[in-house]
C-alpha cells in the first residue's frame, strides 16, 4: 500500500511533465491503433471474402477478357451451383476524385452474395429495369443517392456517358461488409456494346463461381481451368479470398511501409517516455540514497521506478485506447477512401501491449541505476 | 547583449542522455517526413522523365490511360499523316503505334503476382524515346516471339533474364535483351514487336499512338484538328503531362498519408522537446537568475532557451536526414492505382527536400521550446536567485 502511494505521489510530482508525457503517450497509442486499422482496412476485401465463391479470370491478367460462351461450360463443372458474370466498368461520377467501384453483373448476382441484404421489392424493380442499378448503403449515404435518382457516369473503358437509375439500396449483413459499390445489368452493357462496338461485345471480365461445398474449391478450380487449357483464353481460377489478397499484394510495399511506420511511432514515444523517467530518476538520486539508508533494498527502488513508469503508461495508454474507436468513426466519416474502417479487438490488445512495452523499456536504465546507487554518492548528488 | 552560443551548446552536452533521447524522437519524425517527401519526389521524377515534352500521345477520348484506350488502324493512319508530325531522315513520319497489355508476373520472393505492362512497339518507338537504351542482348526481331525487358522488371521479377521464357497469349516469349530506361516509367515495362503482339492477343486496335511534333508550337493545331475530325474519337496530350496525370492519384495518396503521419508524430516529438526544455528551465532557475543579475535582458534569456531548443531540433533534424539519405539506395515498387500496373521508383533527395526537412526540424524545436523559454524569461530576478 505504501509502495503504491509513493508511486502515485512520484508520478504527479512534476504535474506539467507528467501531463505532457501522458498526452504524448495517448497520441502515440492512438496513432499506432489507427495505423493498424488502416492495414486491416487494406485487407478488408479479403477478410470479407467467402470460401464458397471462386473467381475465374483470364490467365493473362485482369485487363484481358473471357468469351461469354465460357459461362455454360463453367456451369457444367461438377460442384458449381451458380455463375455470375462481372465486368469492371471503371466509370467516373462527375469528377475523377469521386471514385467508387461499378460492376456490370448478371441478374443472379445477389443470389451469390447473401451477405448483401436487398428489399425484395427493390430487387424486383431492379431486375425489371434494364437501366437500373443497385447501390450499397455506404455509397448511397456518401453521395445522398435515393431510389429513383438518375446517375450519369462517364465511362473510361466503355466510351460515352451512361445513365443508370437507382432502383434499390443494399445493406451489408454486418459492419465488415463493403457496401461502397454499385452494380448494374451486364446485359445493358453488352447490348449497348453490340450496337456501338460489336467487336467488344460478349466479353466477360470475370466469372464469379458459386460452389456447393467449401471442400471442393480446389477440385472445382482445377476442373474449370482444365476445360480451357491450350485455348485462346486460358483461365485462372482461385478462391475469392486469394483473388482479393492478390490486390493487396500489388501494393504490399505501401502496406509494409505503414506497418514499419506504426512501430516508428512507438519508438518516438519510447524516447519521450525514457527521457521523462531518466530525468525524474536523476533528480531523485539523493532521495533514493535516503531510502536505501533507511533500509529499503535495491529491489524496492527498482519496483518503485518501474511502477511509476507502468502507472504513467497505463494511464496514457488507456486514454489512447479509449480515444481509438471514436477517432476511427470520425475518420471514416471524414475520409472515405476505405470502405471498411473498423477497429479490431486485436488492435486494442496490441495497443495495450505497446504501452506496457514502452513502460518497461523506459524504466530499465533508471531502475538499474537507482538500484546500484551507493548511499554516500547518492546523498551527495545534486539534481 | 545575447547569451553566448557556447553556453547554449554546453547545456545540451551536460544532459547528454536527455538530449540524445529527445533528439532521437525528433530524428525519427524527421526521418518519416523526409522519406515521404523523397518518395513523392522520386515518383514525380520518374513520371516526368518518362515523357518527352515534344512527344504527343493519342488515346481514345475519356480513357485516361493507355490500358483502357483503343485506337483503330484507320484512326492511327489519319493521325500519322497530320502535317504537325515530324519526319525521320528517311521521310517516314516519326510515329509509333503501340499496344499495351497487362500480364501477371511474380515478383522475386513474392507469393502473389503483380501486373506488368507489355508494350508492343517498333524501332520508331525507340527513336521517340532517347532515354531508352539497350543494356544487354539485342533488340526483338520483327515477327518473332521475342521480348526485351526493362531494368526494374529484370531486377525485380522472376523469369525475365536474357534467355528465359515467359508464357502468355498462347506462346512462349524469349527474353533476348534488357534495356535501361533510366529512372523512367518505361523501366517497369516489357517491350516487344507490336504486330506480333497484336496477333498473339487477338487485338485489332492499337492502344495508343505516340508521335513527335515537327515543332513544339504546332501542338495546338494538332489538337484542334483531331478534336474537329469526325472520324476520330481521340484526344491528344503531351507525353510528359500524360504520364504525370497517370500518377496523380498515387502521388496524392503518398503525400496525404505521409503528411498526416508526420503531423501526428511531430506532436509527440514536440511534447518530448517541451518536456526536456521545461526540465532544463526548472533545473536552472538559479542560473537564470544569475544571468539576469549579470545584466542579460529577458529577451536574451528567451533567445538563449529558444536557441537551445532549436539546436536540439537541428541535431535531431540532421540525424533524421542522414538516415533518410541512406534510403536513396533503396527502391520502391507498387501498383499505380490508375494504370493498374506495377511501377518502380526511387527515393530522390533534392536540395528543396533538405531545406524543408531542416526547417521542419527547427520548427519542431522552436514550438516545443517556446513555452519553457517564455517561462524562463519571465522569472523575477529575486525569486530566481532565492530558489534552491
Amino acid at each position: 500500500m505504501f509502495l503504491l502511494k509513493l508511486v502515485y505521489k512520484n508520478a504527479f510530482r512534476h504535474r506539467l511533465r507528467t501531463l505532457l508525457t501522458l498526452a504524448g503517450l495517448a497520441i502515440a497509442v492512438l496513432a499506432f491503433g489507427l495505423l493498424r486499422t488502416v492495414v486491416d482496412a487494406w485487407y478488408a476485401g479479403a477478410a470479407a471474402a467467402s470460401g464458397t465463391r471462386l473467381i475465374t479470370r483470364n490467365a493473362i491478367s485482369l485487363a484481358t477478357f473471357l468469351p461469354l460462351h465460357y459461362e455454360s461450360r463453367i456451369r457444367a463443372v461438377e460442384g458449381v451451383t451458380r455463375v455470375v458474370r462481372s465486368n469492371w466498368f471503371g466509370g467516373i461520377y462527375q469528377e475523377p476524385k469521386n471514385f467508387f467501384p461499378q460492376f456490370a453483373v448478371s441478374d443472379n448476382y445477389f443470389e451469390l452474395y447473401p451477405e448483401f441484404i436487398v428489399p425484395p421489392a427493390q430487387l424486383g424493380a431492379w431486375v425489371r429495369d434494364r437501366k437500373g442499378c443497385m447501390v450499397g448503403r455506404s455509397l448511397a449515404e456518401h453521395y445522398g443517392f435515393k431510389v429513383g435518382d438518375v446517375l450519369p457516369i462517364r465511362g473510361t473503358i466503355y466510351p460515352g456517358t451512361w445513365e443508370f437509375v437507382v432502383r434499390g439500396i443494399f445493406d451489408g449483413a454486418d459492419s465488415t461488409r463493403i457496401t461502397r459499390q454499385m452494380v448494374f445489368h451486364w446485359d445493358y452493357l453488352n447490348e449497348t456494346l453490340r450496337k456501338t462496338a460489336p467487336r467488344r461485345a460478349d466479353a466477360v471480365g470475370l466469372f464469379i463461381v458459386g460452389i456447393d461445398n467449401i471442400d471442393n474449391a480446389a477440385a472445382v478450380a482445377t476442373g474449370i481451368d482444365g476445360l480451357f487449357t491450350n485455348s485462346l483464353a486460358e483461365t485462372l481460377t482461385e478462391t475469392e479470398q486469394a483473388f482479393q489478397l492478390g490486390f493487396v499484394a500489388m501494393s504490399d510495399q505501401i502496406v509494409a511501409a505503414i506497418r514499419i511506420v506504426s512501430y516508428v511511432v512507438i519508438l518516438i514515444i519510447l524516447a519521450v517516455m525514457a527521457n521523462t523517467m531518466a530525468m525524474s530518476a536523476r533528480e531523485r538520486t539523493s532521495e533514493y540514497a535516503t531510502l536505501k539508508a533507511l533500509g529499503y533494498g535495491p529491489l524496492f527502488l527498482a519496483v518503485l521506478i518501474v511502477g511509476e513508469s507502468l502507472f504513467i503508461c497505463a494511464l496514457g495508454g488507456a486514454i489512447g485506447i479509449a480515444a481509438t474507436v471514436p477517432t476511427a468513426v470520425a475518420f471514416r466519416k471524414m475520409v472515405s477512401i476505405f470502405p471498411v474502417f473498423a477497429v479490431s479487438a486485436q488492435t486494442l490488445w496490441a495497443q495495450a501491449a505497446c504501452a506496457a512495452t514502452v513502460a518497461l523499456a523506459a524504466a530499465i536504465v533508471p531502475a538499474t541505476r537507482a538500484a546500484r546507487v551507493r548511499i554516500v554518492e547518492g546523498l551527495r548528488a545534486i539534481g | 547583449m545575447a547569451v553566448p552560443l557556447a553556453y547554449v551548446a554546453r547545456n545540451l552536452w551536460t544532459r547528454r542522455l536527455t538530449t540524445v533521447l529527445t533528439a532521437g524522437g525528433l530524428a525519427l519524425v524527421v526521418f518519416v517526413f523526409a522519406t515521404v517527401l523523397m518518395l513523392d519526389a522520386g515518383l514525380k521524377q520518374t513520371l516526368v522523365s518518362t515523357g518527352e515534352y515534344d512527344n504527343v500521345v493519342a488515346i481514345r477520348k475519356g480513357s485516361e490511360t493507355e490500358i483502357q484506350s483503343g485506337v483503330t488502324r484507320l484512326q492511327a493512319a489519319v493521325i500519322e499523316t497530320h502535317p504537325a508530325v515530324a519526319l525521320a531522315a528517311d521521310g517516314k513520319p516519326l510515329v509509333s503505334k503501340e499496344l499495351i497489355v497487362l500480364i501477371s508476373l511474380r515478383k522475386i520472393g513474392a507469393q502473389k503476382p503483380s501486373n506488368v505492362i507489355i508494350r508492343g512497339t517498333s524501332a520508331t518507338g525507340f527513336e521517340l524515346r532517347p532515354q531508352v537504351k539497350l543494356a544487354a542482348g539485342r533488340l526483338f526481331a520483327p515477327g518473332a516471339a521475342e521480348i526485351i525487358v526493362g531494368g526494374a522488371i529484370a531486377r525485380g521479377f522472376e523469369g525475365t533474364r536474357i534467355g528465359e521464357k515467359l508464357h502468355f497469349a498462347g506462346r512462349d516469349w524469349v527474353a533476348v535483351g534488357t534495356y535501361d530506361a533510366g529512372a523512367s516509367g518505361f523501366d517497369s515495362e516489357i517491350w516487344g514487336d507490336v504486330e506480333t503482339l497484336m496477333q498473339a492477343f487477338r487485338r485489332t486496335a492499337f492502344s495508343s499512338v505516340v508521335l513527335r511534333l515537327a515543332s513544339s508550337e504546332r501542338f495546338e493545331s494538332l489538337r484542334a484538328d483531331i478534336d474537329g475530325d469526325p472520324r476520330l474519337t481521340n484526344e491528344v496530350k503531351r507525353e510528359q503531362l500524360f504520364y504525370s496525370d497517370q500518377s496523380r492519384a498515387l502521388s496524392t495518396f503518398i503525400t496525404v498519408l505521409g503528411m498526416t503521419l508526420t503531423t501526428v508524430f511531430s506532436i509527440g516529438a514536440m511534447l518530448g522537446a517541451m518536456i526536456t526544455m521545461h526540465a532544463a528551465v526548472a533545473n536552472r532557475v538559479t542560473e537564470i537568475g544569475t544571468l539576469r543579475a549579470l545584466g542579460f535582458r529577458r529577451a536574451a534569456v528567451l533567445g538563449a532557451f529558444l536557441a537551445e531548443a532549436m539546436l536540439l531540433g537541428l541535431v535531431g533534424g540532421l540525424a533524421g536526414l542522414a538516415a533518410a539519405s541512406l534510403m536513396q539506395f533503396a527502391s520502391f515498387s507498387t501498383t499505380n492505382f490508375q494504370t493498374f500496373a506495377d511501377l518502380a521508383f526511387r527515393f530522390a533527395l533534392t536540395a528543396a527536400i533538405v531545406a524543408k526537412t531542416i526547417a521542419f526540424a527547427l520548427a519542431m524545436g522552436l514550438i516545443g521550446g517556446f513555452l519553457p523559454a517564455l517561462r524562463a524569461a519571465r522569472l523575477e530576478i529575486v525569486d530566481a536567485l532565492r530558489a534552491s
